[in-house]
């Protein structure tokens, strides 16, 4: 059976044929619309290095069926930075040593801005620590990730202060 | 994955029509059944998505002052309702302290509530299972089987269920609201998940093409709001289900429990309730003896199933401190660290 579905994929409209029912978000992404980022760890939801915003919350893209998300927003690691401009989390896991080999960093950056827009750890360490849970860094450059966290959650709410100036 | 057919209906009529058929799913999130999928576990010949049925994403306020819930209403978007938070405290700190922030923004209401077990052998499928194929034995009984049940078990089957969520709503005598061939019906949560016995193939009360469109919480439920703790001790701090979890509500007034409610997960096939505990609290003041008297009597039935004779004096601690923590009062916030028993004062590290 084919599928037409469509998605919004870092803000341009994909409408695409699925010929097979079976196809994940996360597979869609990296084999049909060559967006490598996204990372296929364990393909089961245990790694986090497959998170993607789909309609501003973030989830693991190996768990989701495609068709199942006909119509959704989708933001990948791809569709965060501004041309050459670094989305401010970005720019805080290279500030902060927040990796090693960055396999895991496309997860553990989504993740981040999910977890920044859910508006519910605040500045507690702990509270950053749990949100991230979902995210393994084998590595183990997990307080360079928290910082890092903690960091552009600064700088984006500094930046809002001054455009609502 | 094997492959299958995929239907989208637009109400509930056609869904449960398409689902009554023989090898027919459910899907909503699919964070668990996408997961059995790809193992094989699982091998439906047709998903049936149920995401864009209307009505089953709100939280409503009933007027006899109960709560319903829309079985499509996100585990993370319920935790952090603060209405619901405040009146059913426990349940709210029960969904934050499982799986991840990634699951639970997409993990629904009625998904958790069917969830499957989580028994190694039963995602194993080399391996024995009655669960997963019924007659073939079980090898978790001979097997790695520390994190087994210990109540409620049978030679069929040891597995545990593995919701945080269904802990303290079976203490809350939630309701399950169903759609089905013949209609609308209800059921008591606590009768949802059956033990195993000798059908452990059963995992719940449904009939097929059975759709679970709603929860409703009692307005009783709410008269326990400043004293509801859920507690669960896991293997590592963050991320992880349940080695034994406790869900404590008490009603507290001049120094007395007035009323008492306790279940545990992670020790049983489905959410325990501890009504005899429940019943020696009743009328007791508020003291270390009593908690004590009230956790022996909840796990008085308790066997090992295997190498977990430890769990049994596990759940009497965590009941203990989870009625302690309850009768200390609900926290203004819930904690950094949601259930966990090496919660710290928020900020500080949970190893210093």
């Amino acid at each position: 059976m084919t599928l037409s579905i469509s998605l919004t994929v870092n803000g341009v409209r994909r409408d695409i044929e699925l010929e097979d029912p079976r196809v994940t978000l996360l597979d869609l992404l990296r084999e049909r619309l060559d967006l490598t980022g996204t990372k296929k760890g364990c393909d089961r939801g245990q790694c986090g290095a497959c998170t993607v915003l789909a309609d501003g919350r973030r989830i693991n893209s190996c768990l989701a069926l495609a068709a199942s998300l006909d119509g959704a927003e989708i933001i990948t690691i791809e569709g965060v930075s501004r041309g050459e401009e670094l989305h401010p989390v970005q720019a805080a896991f290279i500030a902060h040593d927040g990796f090693q080999c960055g396999f895991c960093t496309p997860g553990q950056i989504m993740s981040a801005i999910g977890l920044i827009q859910e508006g519910q750890a605040g500045s507690d360490p702990e509270r950053i620590r749990e949100g991230m849970s979902g995210n393994i860094c084998r590595c183990g450059a997990y307080s360079g990730i928290t910082e890092a966290v903690l960091d552009a959650q600064k700088s984006l709410a500094d930046a809002d202060r001054r455009s609502a100036a | 994955m094997k492959s299958f057919d995929y239907v989208r209906p637009a109400t509930v009529s056609e869904a449960i029509m398409a689902a009554a058929e023989p090898g027919a799913v459910y899907l909503a999130a699919g964070t668990n059944l996408l997961d059995l999928m790809k193992g094989g576990i699982t091998r439906p010949d047709r998903l049936v998505d149920i995401t864009r049925l209307p009505g089953l994403d709100r939280i409503e306020r009933l007027s006899d002052g109960g709560l319903r819930i829309g079985a499509l209403v996100r585990n993370a978007d319920l935790a952090h309702d603060p209405e619901f938070a405040r009146s059913f405290p426990a349940i709210a700190e029960a969904l934050l302290s499982g799986a991840s922030a990634q699951l639970r923004n997409a993990a629904t209401v009625g998904g958790n509530l069917l969830q499957r077990a989580r028994c190694a052998y039963f995602y194993d499928v080399a391996s024995a299972c009655n669960k997963r194929e019924p007659g073939t034995g079980c090898d978790a009984r001979n097997g790695e089987n520390r994190l087994h049940a210990v109540l409620g078990w049978s030679d069929a089957c040891i597995a545990t269920h593995p919701s945080d969520f269904c802990v303290p709503l079976v203490a809350l005598d939630a309701v399950v609201e169903i759609e089905g061939r013949t209609g609308r019906r209800e059921i008591a949560i606590e009768s949802l998940h059956p033990l195993p016995g000798n059908t452990p193939e059963r995992d719940n009360a449904l009939e097929p093409g059975d759709l679970i469109v709603g929860l409703r919480l009692p307005a009783k439920a709410r008269t326990f709001a400043s004293h509801a703790r859920y507690l669960k001790v896991r293997e590592r701090t963050s991320y992880a289900f349940a080695v034994v979890s406790a869900a404590a509500a008490l009603r507290i007034e001049g120094g007395k429990i007035r009323e008492a409610r306790l279940a545990l997960g992670g020790v049983a096939a489905k959410p325990w309730r501890g009504r005899p505990a429940e019943e020696i609290l009743a009328g007791a003041s508020v003291s270390d003896a009593a908690f004590r008297r009230a956790a022996e009597a909840a796990l008085a039935e308790a066997k090992p199933s295997g190498d977990n004779q430890f769990k049994i004096e596990l759940a009497r601690r965590i009941v203990v401190r989870a009625l302690t923590l309850a009768a200390a009062g609900t926290p203004a916030r819930i904690p950094a660290l949601p259930g966990s028993p090496f919660s710290s004062v928020s900020g500080a590290p949970h190893d210093a």
